[in-house]
């Protein structure tokens, strides 16, 4: 009694902690001189293109490419799946950084071999990033979709009279749209919160403006964009609530026979789009570490990146366990964790923009560690409190009740039964949040103290001075560490799923 | 060894468990049985110390349990085998078995016994729903517990498993000795596997008593209609006879008024094809052919339905007239009319 007393105080400090960006960035807007101008609607239009070209763009990827690895007899199709999936371990601004030197006048490529080729920049740039970067979304949630799906509807649809391709588009689809619909919501979330992308690409979109505002002083003008991106946000999440998907028993896989021709065809897109998303990035990297090495490197970016992470994963860790227990005792500690869920869909410019603000006015906390800590927990906090209830949700009452029946106390039930059940959920989620802190950039870059540079600042540094060969280091660590993390996410997934009775 | 005294049990405004008095023998095992929502898994879970009583006493040995003076569960000496069965997921086998045993004699005791021997090493998930119901089993059993509480410990069963588990559970708690409560909704499972079965109704016990009994003689309509099948034919009692439209029977010991309904169950009542002088009194609205035995539906002439059950050997064809009579030679159930 007294412990779910204590969880829920926790919990309703998180939750009030978690609601303090929001309304920081609302207070902070109220001083803006304007709302909303003509220069905001080019914002606004920039914004939501690049959210529906690269949902497009990763719709037309994602959905064919995951119906071919789904259905059709690919030589070696595991490995395909995961090189598809790759795409996800490379955050899009190393992509953009990659592209951005690799190609047009002066790029690599002319440097190299003096093939001329059109710069990759602005609103086709960012969009072409954004759908090469996160069409694995779309892949990974369609694939769920069209693996659930009974392939007798498909032999059903024939023998009354459709050919294949008829069928696929006619009964398979359909049901597999909730499912693309799902992954698409979260290229679109994405694409919104996504900073480095178009900020590399030069395309004005809000969580770019957002920063020049904030480099310019104007903090109560970033705010009200915030604002405005926020609303943008909620529209993508009420959106995303509303799509169920719908889990169908596993049937009979659909079997889809290609000729030897469309096989052909089928590997060499799929060849091309891993040779775009992951080899392009890593040779650019391999060059210009060749060509630099580690000039202007210092150790001290890694040590500071896991400092805070580490930092970062250990309160997360701390105060999602409350969160997470509070949760289950009823409706307040419930609404308590809702709110805890709002972190994830602030952008992290915003959240660095909001935690700026309250740093500020709390003399103690600014320019201090303590502040960019609190902005990975509360960005990052939804992911450790799912994974806590993910796996406390394995431990039933029944077999604590069982343990204590036995003649276990509640001390050894726990230490015993309970501990053991949860403790790799917990180590897991305390990975993925190290991780993501890891690559985080936007927040990182506005709340970083004077003087501390993390592996992403150092990236978006030298980009920002121009000495683009020396991102050689920055860029590979960064990804050997984003591939770990989706390592992590999928083993826990897999786990899950075994650990699920159908 | 157990004893409950007006043994309550609310969640917030309902009452679960209402008053309930029990009392279990030392080598006893008695069913506990109704239906979903009666209150009799509650009833399970405060003897466990699952769940605290909100008013009433239990007695487990020497233990004195009420509202104020609660017992931890694991203090209570009391073996526990649930429906999902709760083993470790983390434990395999024989670890689960000698949970918090130091000397693992007792648990290969009973895993030998229950044919576990083959899966010391596996994990649960790998097993079988009755493997895994055996190793719950084993596991309570190994801890020697001085009562055992089984709630519906074959409902995730298939039926064929059922069936066999059922006599193997009551085997093995008659060999080790130890008295049971056992929990289910199946009234033939509680129907053979006590030695004695209490009826729960909106959290209150409207009979216990031997199987036979509740059976025969049910306490209450209630009890009659989940216990099988029963149809009320009214009567009179003269002397010591029930007499009815359709013949007559014994009536019980305690039997009192003159106007009375009286419980026919379908083999309470046989079926001869009307012929000669005798008219019949009926016909044969549906039949049912059931193996063993054929059920028949007798529209009788004033209007009601009854179920008769005879050897299959007699075939009926639909809409031929019949005789349904009572052919019972022990006393039948009577209760007051219309309640």
């Amino acid at each position: 009694m007294r412990r779910t007393r204590a969880s829920l105080l926790a919990s309703l400090a998180v939750a009030t902690a978690a609601l303090a960006p929001i309304a920081a960035i609302a207070t902070l807007a109220l001083g803006a001189d304007v709302a909303f101008d003509i220069r905001s609607l080019g914002i606004l239009t920039h914004t939501v293109l690049l959210a529906g070209l690269s949902v497009a763009g990763a719709v037309l990827l994602g959905v064919p490419l995951a119906v071919l690895t789904t259905y059709a007899d690919l030589p070696l199709r595991r490995l395909w799946v995961a090189a598809l999936a790759a795409p996800l371990a490379i955050p899009s601004y190393i992509g953009a950084f990659a592209y951005f030197a690799a190609f047009g006048p002066g790029g690599e490529l002319d440097r190299l071999i003096g093939l001329p080729s059109p710069r990759i920049e602005g609103l086709a740039g960012s969009a072409l990033i954004m759908s090469l970067y996160t069409y694995p979304f779309v892949l990974l949630s369609t694939r769920a979709a069209l693996q659930s799906l009974d392939g007798s509807v498909v032999d059903a649809a024939r023998t009354l009279g459709l050919s294949l391709p008829a069928a696929l588009w006619h009964v398979v689809l359909p049901r597999a749209r909730n499912g693309i619909a799902a992954g698409a919501l979260l290229v679109a979330l994405y694409a919104l919160s996504d900073f480095a992308t178009p900020a590399i690409m030069g395309l004005d979109t809000f969580t770019r403006m957002i920063y020049v505002e904030y480099n310019a002083f104007g903090l109560d003008r970033a705010a009200m964009m915030s604002l405005q991106l926020l609303a943008l946000v909620v529209i993508v999440l009420w959106l995303e609530a509303r799509v169920r998907v719908r889990r169908e028993r596993f049937g009979r896989r659909v079997h889809l026979p290609l000729s030897t021709g469309a096989r052909r065809l089928a590997l060499a897109v799929a060849a091309a789009v891993v040779m775009a998303t992951v080899v392009v990035p890593l040779a650019v990297f391999g060059l210009w570490l060749a060509r630099e090495g580690a000039i202007g490197f210092e150790a001290s970016f890694a040590f500071n990146s896991a400092y805070a992470a580490g930092l970062a994963a250990a309160v997360t860790l701390v105060v999602a366990v409350p969160v997470a227990h509070a949760a289950t005792t009823g409706g307040l500690g419930r609404l308590c964790e809702r709110i805890t869920y709002l972190g994830f869909g602030v952008p992290g410019i915003v959240m660095g923009t909001a935690l700026v603000y309250i740093g500020l006015r709390l003399p103690l906390l600014y320019q201090t560690l303590a502040l960019l800590v609190l902005a990975y927990v509360l960005r990052f906090l939804p992911l450790a409190v799912g994974a806590v209830r993910a796996s406390s949700d394995r431990v039933e009452d029944s077999m604590v009740g069982a343990a204590r029946s036995l003649g276990a106390g509640p001390a050894e039930a726990f230490r015993r039964v309970s501990l053991p059940l949860i403790l790799p959920g917990v180590i897991a989620a305390a990975a993925l949040v190290f991780l993501e802190a890891m690559r985080e950039l936007p927040a990182t870059l506005l709340l970083r103290p004077t003087g501390f540079d993390t592996l992403a600042t150092y990236l978006w540094r030298v980009y920002d001075a121009g000495q683009l060969g020396r991102g050689a280091v920055p860029a590979l660590a960064l990804v050997a560490i984003s591939a770990a993390a989706l390592a992590i996410m999928l083993a826990g997934e897999s786990r899950r799923r075994r650990l699920t009775p159908l | 060894m157990l004893e409950t005294r007006r043994l309550t049990v609310r969640y917030g405004r309902t009452t679960a468990v209402d008053a309930l008095d029990l009392a279990l023998a030392d080598d006893e095992i008695v069913t506990l049985v109704g239906p979903t929502g009666c209150g009799k898994t509650s009833v399970l879970r405060a003897v466990a110390g699952l769940l605290p009583p909100s008013d009433g006493e239990i007695r487990l040995g020497a233990l004195r349990i009420d509202a104020r003076h609660d017992v931890p569960p694991e203090k209570r000496g009391v073996g526990l085998v649930f429906q999902d069965f709760a083993l470790f997921p983390h434990l395999n086998v024989a670890d689960n078995v000698a949970f918090r045993l130091r000397d693992r004699g007792p648990a290969e005791h009973w895993i030998e016994r229950l044919g576990l021997a083959a899966h010391r090493q596996a994990m649960p998930d790998t097993l079988s729903g009755g493997q895994k119901q055996r190793v719950a089993l084993a596991r309570a059993l190994a801890h020697a517990p001085a009562l055992m509480l089984l709630d519906e410990p074959l409902a995730s069963l298939d039926a064929a498993l059922k069936a066999e588990l059922r006599w193997e559970i009551r085997d093995v708690l008659k060999a080790a000795g130890t008295p049971a409560l056992w929990v289910t909704h199946d009234q033939t499972e509680a129907l053979s596997v006590g030695d004695r079965m209490g009826v729960m109704h909106t959290g209150r016990l409207e009979q216990i008593d031997t199987p036979d009994v509740c059976f025969r003689l049910p306490a209450t309509r209630f009890v009659a209609r989940f216990l099988g099948d029963a149809a009320f034919v009214p009567g009179r009692l003269e002397a010591d006879r029930l007499v009815t439209a359709i013949g007559h029977a014994p009536a019980p010991r305690d039997c009192t008024g003159e106007r009375v309904d009286v419980l026919v169950r379908p083999d309470d009542l046989s079926l001869q094809p009307a012929a000669g002088g005798d008219g019949g009194n009926g016909h044969v609205a549906w039949a049912r052919y059931e193996g063993e035995t054929r059920l028949y539906g007798i529209g009788l002439d004033h209007g009601e339905t009854l179920r008769v059950r005879t050897n299959h050997e007699h075939d009926y064809a639909r809409g031929m007239r019949v005789a349904a009579r009572i052919c019972a030679g022990h006393p039948l159930a009577a209760f007051p009319p219309g309640d």
